[in-house]
């Protein structure tokens, strides 16, 4: 058993964190603060991110990804998640595995412009009425000749309005099983600007600044056969085979956060003097230190442990649930608390904390929220004993 | 041509130093250490030199602990070719002085025959600022230091100098030693790719002995002190008050 970083994960480390360091911290003011990202500069940092080879890192090296295994990724996915969301997401895309799934003329059309930094992607599931219960939903295709004729409305589409293109699950039919009618899905492409396709913006949410939502509505919208992700009906196969470990990504760039906010507050806690020492000399201070370190390394451990059973083949639902839980909860104490250590400091916007803590806030709804993973947890315990 | 690129694993320049408690140095231990960053300026030149095709191979040396080869693999993700360590101490805290080490590139000078050492000005830790010259005199080669611009035109080596007060252009025969300075270069991202090739690129590992250099120690540190801590300032009424002040308080004018 081997708990050390290899010389070659230390150095991707190393890179991504220089990287981070040097070409987003210095945009996150002006983004936090314009809720937007100029088109110039997401050019100008994903230019320098293809260059160093970050770009699309997530993909195999045989498509022009970094051939990273799980877990090197997610120690690049963890220096990444410092940043503001909206700048490493955008100008150091990592478009979403699923494009593997494509035949060989959609992966011309849409993974390969992804992964040069020609394209962006987006997923859409979630709508209105379909949140946890995604197969719940009403958005539909029905079959018209050799056609697929789309109706229904998606919202909380993460950057869909940046995005080129849609990967959008709809209801294909219906079966029935023991436990009664079960919808089944079907994933379709969706360039912008099909006849029948509109993006709409979103909400705005307290969570990521320039980072966007939007509503997708699909009106009579037409595709051809051809703009099937994987097989008719087959829409949440293609989604659990092609994924991969999406929790788990969730898990390691809340590290990030939670690793910085916790940097932030050791420091403070050793320069600022009250009643004549160091805060950090004060129990009430030191203890939550103390703990904060303890759940991170916990957090931390745990989503590695996930990243390497991905690698062998052994991980189950619920170990990548627990550290997707223990991850996006960790952040949101750590950022609380560090907040609290700061006292009315941590709440001005000249120090990253007052967003890591409202950032915080959507890690534990997407993606599965909170509930959902002890959901899967104790289903996990309690399916062998009958349950 | 081949370039050979001495790089030092060093305190970070972002770790706050701190004074071990007997005074016998700097606090070294758990640190993170990286390369110096005046050897990573000499590193990227030497790849531009390459990229130009005006350098053929690049090596890299380091002298110091084992721990040093994760230096040397930085520079190999950063594009050098091939690294050579020379492990001459077991403990992080051991220093080994400009003139061992200078003795030691120079005898690894002899063996790989260079056309060109790219050196960093000086090494972060102890400013030293002897290593790049001191290598020169013992192989009795042509000397640019403080390089801000390099230019390379046949067997000849162009070097701006930065010097008191301006910019000084030399020629120097080559080969030649020549030690580069901040504003040389911005150096490169190791980038991804080149990180998971920098694995199977040769690192070749040894000891002082192998060269017949003796690296002990010859300069006794008498003790080591944190800078003193700057004074609080004054707020001043007036001009006046500031004028007189400098002249007559401080000196300055």
């Amino acid at each position: 058993m081997d708990f050390g970083l290899s010389e070659e994960q230390s150095l991707i480390v190393e890179t991504t964190r220089a990287f981070v360091e040097n070409e987003l911290y210095p945009h996150e003011a002006e983004v936090e603060r314009t809720g937007h990202l100029r088109p110039e500069l997401i050019r100008e940092i994903q230019k320098k991110a293809i260059e160093a080879g970050l770009y699309a890192a997530n993909m195999p090296e045989e498509v022009g990804g970094a051939g990273l295994d799980t877990l090197t990724w997610l120690l690049y996915e963890k220096e990444l998640g410092r940043a503001n969301y909206a700048l490493h997401w955008t100008c150091v895309a990592r478009p979403s595995n699923i494009l593997l799934a494509g035949t060989p003329e959609q992966r011309e059309r849409y993974l390969f412009p992804c992964i040069r930094g020609e394209k962006w992607d987006c997923l859409a599931m979630t709508e209105p009425g379909a949140g946890s219960d995604l197969r719940g939903m009403k958005a539909s295709a029905r079959k018209d000749g050799d056609d697929w004729v789309l109706n229904g409305t998606k919202h909380f589409i993460s950057h869909a309005d940046l995005a080129d293109f849609a990967i959008v699950f709809v209801a294909t039919g219906e079966e029935e099983t023991p436990r009664g009618p079960k919808k089944l899905i079907t994933a379709f492409f969706v360039d912008k600007g099909t006849p029948g396709f509109t993006v709409r913006d979103g909400y705005r949410n307290v969570s990521h600044r320039g980072y966007t939502n939007a509503v997708l509505e699909f009106d009579d919208c037409r595709l051809p056969a051809s703009a099937i992700l994987g097989e008719v009906h087959k829409g949440f196969e293609v989604a659990n085979t092609w994924l991969g470990a999406t929790r788990l990504q969730v898990a390691s760039t809340c590290l990030g956060r939670a690793e910085r906010a916790l940097g932030h507050a050791v420091e403070y806690a050793a320069e600022r003097r009250q009643f004549g020492q160091q805060i950090g000399k004060f129990q009430g201070v030191s203890f939550k230190l103390a703990d904060m370190a303890m759940e991170l390394k916990a957090a931390e451990l745990l989503t590695r442990e996930a990243g390497w059973k991905f690698d062998q083949g052994t991980v189950t639902e619920a170990d990548m649930s627990m550290a997707k839980l223990k991850a996006t909860e960790v952040l949101a104490m750590i950022a609380d608390e560090a907040i609290q250590i700061h006292g009315g400091m941590g709440l001005m916007d000249e120090l990253p904390l007052e967003r890591i803590w409202r950032d915080a806030r959507v890690e534990r709804i997407w993606e599965g929220t909170s509930e959902i993973q002890r959901h899967i947890i104790s289903r996990e315990l309690l399916r062998p004993h009958g349950g | 041509m081949k370039v050979l690129v001495p790089v030092k694993r060093v305190i970070d320049y972002n770790v706050k130093v701190r004074v071990k408690a007997d005074g016998s140095g700097v606090d070294l231990a758990n640190v993170k250490m990286s390369m110096n960053p005046f050897d990573e300026i000499a590193v990227e030149q030497a790849i531009r030199l390459k990229e130009a095709g005006q350098a053929e191979e690049i090596v890299v040396v380091s002298v110091g602990v084992k721990q040093s080869q994760e230096t040397l693999r930085t520079a190999l993700a950063m594009g050098a070719d091939r690294a050579i360590l020379i492990e001459a101490a077991s403990d992080v805290h051991q220093d080994i002085e400009p003139l061992a080490v200078a003795k030691l590139l120079a005898a690894v000078v002899k063996e790989e025959a260079p056309g060109l050492v790219l050196a960093g000005k000086q090494a972060i830790d102890n400013d030293m600022n002897a290593t790049g010259q001191m290598l020169a005199a013992l192989l009795g080669w042509s000397q640019g230091t403080f390089a801000s611009e390099l230019a390379v035109e046949g067997d000849t080596a162009v070097v701006t100098r930065e010097v008191d007060g301006g910019l000084q252009t030399i020629k120097v025969k080559m080969p030649a030693v020549v030690t580069v300075d901040l504003r040389l270069n911005e150096p490169r991202y190791a980038s991804l790719p080149n990180i998971m090739k920098a694995k199977k690129k040769p690192l070749e590992e040894k000891t002082p002995a192998d060269y017949g250099v003796d690296v002990t120690p010859r300069l006794t540190v008498v003790k080591t002190v944190e800078p003193a801590g700057r004074k609080a300032g004054v707020k001043v009424g007036s001009v006046e008050e500031l004028i007189a002040k400098l002249k007559d308080e401080a000196g300055v004018i």
